[in-house]
């Protein structure tokens, strides 16, 4: 019994500030509630409402494509920025790059957005570089581009997630037998064939929590498309979060907004138990 | 490992493109702080003229000093209690083993995949309803309940790897078992904590979604909270945002600086467990 009391402190302050208000979430899910006046309970309208309302629903798909930039392109380039540091850098060029390129995982994200709010406006550095190799033609201010915003939204996130993937990444690759390089030079296999069959297979684990912490960071972003679009222009960068907050706070349609909540929960877990699966499964 | 002198080259033409391009916001948004207030200056041009004053200016207007004192306070509040009651679960949970140990390490592990905003609607009511909307409470409350999954994870897979005979001897030596913890395991238990510490402080100071949602005075905030106002009011002025940017990044460079080693392995060490 003595056993229960070390976790109770825990237990309570998880009870009342998280699960409490998970409950709580689901709860008003269920109502038409505007925060003041009494609430009318309407059953799942507000789940029809968030797959039936292109401004809702969409928020969830530019989520999910969000996932390409947070998650797909810092895992693979993570895996070759590691393989270059492994194999060429080894001394001072390595620990400089390591730190460099984890920095911006350390900054807020709020920080992150202003800076690049900044970078990728029409004055910004980005349109500079791109006239000054002659692409002038294609500048533009690019968050505040219908077709552009959500994909410079989605740098943002490469830009902070690129150096903790690689330094994840690095540490897995310090464990990799070299023996296995050895016999797979006697071989012949090329840097790509032995990056291919030995680095890639060696780093499962690695591979999988890199691909759990930014998938989360992608389904689940709002600093940075708060601070860098507002979810604009129109609803071209508006994600989950963003929709979440601007229901429950400025439009006070907490139901529709805890609906949402709801859903982004669920949808989550559904992505992050798989792949939690596959890499760890026979690990 | 032999490797080419082309691709020696090559591999590290592409590495210091790489750094070059993660270094590259900063510098211009350091050259743009330093163009005179109002300006809309280009990406990467050192004015003839730099006006340093700027980061004075950004200073007294980002009400700087309350703002520390703001962010200090929170951090000191939230990351020692957490530290303490988070060690305790872990304790009781992977070294004691309570019945339902299994359940309850469940339940916490689900707590990890939990996004913030998906609970921050009723967050705002419940401290509405509390009477601690608006004050630095409505922050530290809910951040130590939001840390317990991560943190009770965390010091658990400590406890979990220590082997019994530490504790069978103090058993027989006739240790109670806040004695076994506060004697025995919690000095054995210091580089885990510490890193926890570490890694809390920092999730603490860049919190925003809990700042911007339960306080209103950005002075009551934490200082990622507190650059989200800074940002609303001094959206147009480019060159002082830049400024007041900097300045608040500033305490969190330098501590990264100094701890980059601690940082960096606690922030992985987190991740790999997690």
């Amino acid at each position: 019994m003595v056993g229960w009391l070390f976790v109770a402190p825990a237990l309570v302050m998880y009870g009342l500030f998280v699960l409490q208000p998970l409950v709580l979430t689901v709860q008003y899910s269920l109502y038409r509630w505007d925060g003041v006046g009494p609430a009318t309970f309407v059953g799942l309208a507000n789940y029809a409402d968030v797959v039936s309302e292109p401004r809702l629903i969409e928020t969830l798909f530019n989520a999910f494509r969000l996932v390409i930039f947070f998650s797909l392109i810092p895992v693979t380039l993570g895996l070759v920025t590691a393989a270059i540091i492994q194999r060429v850098a080894r001394g001072w060029l390595g620990t400089v790059s390591r730190t460099v390129l984890f920095l911006p995982q350390v900054i807020p994200l709020v920080a992150a957005g202003i800076i690049w709010g900044r970078l990728l406006s029409l004055q910004g550095l980005v349109n500079e570089l791109l006239t000054a190799i002659g692409l002038g033609g294609v500048t533009r201010a690019w968050l505040g581009d219908f077709d552009f915003a959500l994909p410079a939204v989605g740098v943002i996130g490469i830009w902070v997630l690129l150096g903790f993937c690689t330094v994840l990444l690095l540490t897995g690759m310090a464990k990799v037998d070299p023996a296995l390089y050895e016999s797979a030079r006697l071989d012949g296999a090329g840097w790509f064939a032995e990056f291919r069959s030995i680095t890639v297979p060696s780093l499962r684990y690695e591979v999988g929590v890199c691909v759990t912490v930014t998938v989360i960071a992608a389904l689940a972003t709002f600093d940075i498309v708060y601070v860098s679009t507002g979810g604009g222009p129109g609803n071209a960068t508006a994600v989950p979060g963003i929709q979440i907050y601007i229901l429950a706070f400025l439009e006070r349609q907490v139901g529709l907004a805890s609906a949402l909540a709801v859903v982004l929960i669920v949808l989550v877990l559904l992505v992050i138990l798989p792949i939690q699966r596959l890499t760890r499964g026979d690990a | 490992m032999r490797v080419s002198r082309s691709e020696l080259f090559a591999g590290r033409a592409v590495l210091l493109v790489l750094v070059a391009i993660t270094v590259l916001p900063f510098i211009s948004i350091f050259t743009t702080a330093l163009h005179p207030s109002g300006d809309v200056p280009p990406g990467l041009d050192w004015p003839a003229d730099p006006q340093w004053g700027n980061f004075l200016e950004a200073f007294r207007v980002a009400n700087m000093t309350s703002l520390l004192v703001s962010s200090v306070f929170i951090v000191l509040a939230v990351v020692p209690i957490s530290l303490v009651i988070s060690t305790m679960a872990g304790f009781g949970i992977g070294l004691l083993r309570i019945p339902g140990a299994r359940w309850l390490l469940l339940l916490f592990i689900f707590g990890l995949t939990l996004p913030f905003e998906g609970i921050i609607t009723p967050l705002y009511f419940l401290a509405r309803s509390m009477g601690i909307l608006n004050t630095r409470l409505a922050i530290v409350l809910p951040l130590i309940g939001l840390f317990m999954p991560f943190a009770v994870f965390w010091m658990r897979a400590h406890f979990v790897n220590m082997p019994n005979e530490i504790s069978e001897a103090a058993r027989v030596d006739g240790a109670s078992t806040w004695d076994l913890f506060w004697r025995i395991h919690v000095p054995l238990a210091m580089a885990p904590i510490a890193s926890l510490g570490i890694l809390m402080s920092v999730w603490a100071w860049n919190q925003f979604l809990l700042a911007l949602v339960l306080v209103e005075d950005p002075s009551q905030r934490t200082m990622a909270g507190a650059l989200g106002a800074f940002q609303g009011h001094y959206a147009t002025d480019i060159p002082l945002l830049s400024a007041g940017t900097i300045v608040i990044l500033l305490p969190t460079l330098l501590l990264f600086i100094v701890f980059q080693r601690q940082v960096i392995s606690a922030l992985l060490q987190g991740s790999v467990k997690g």
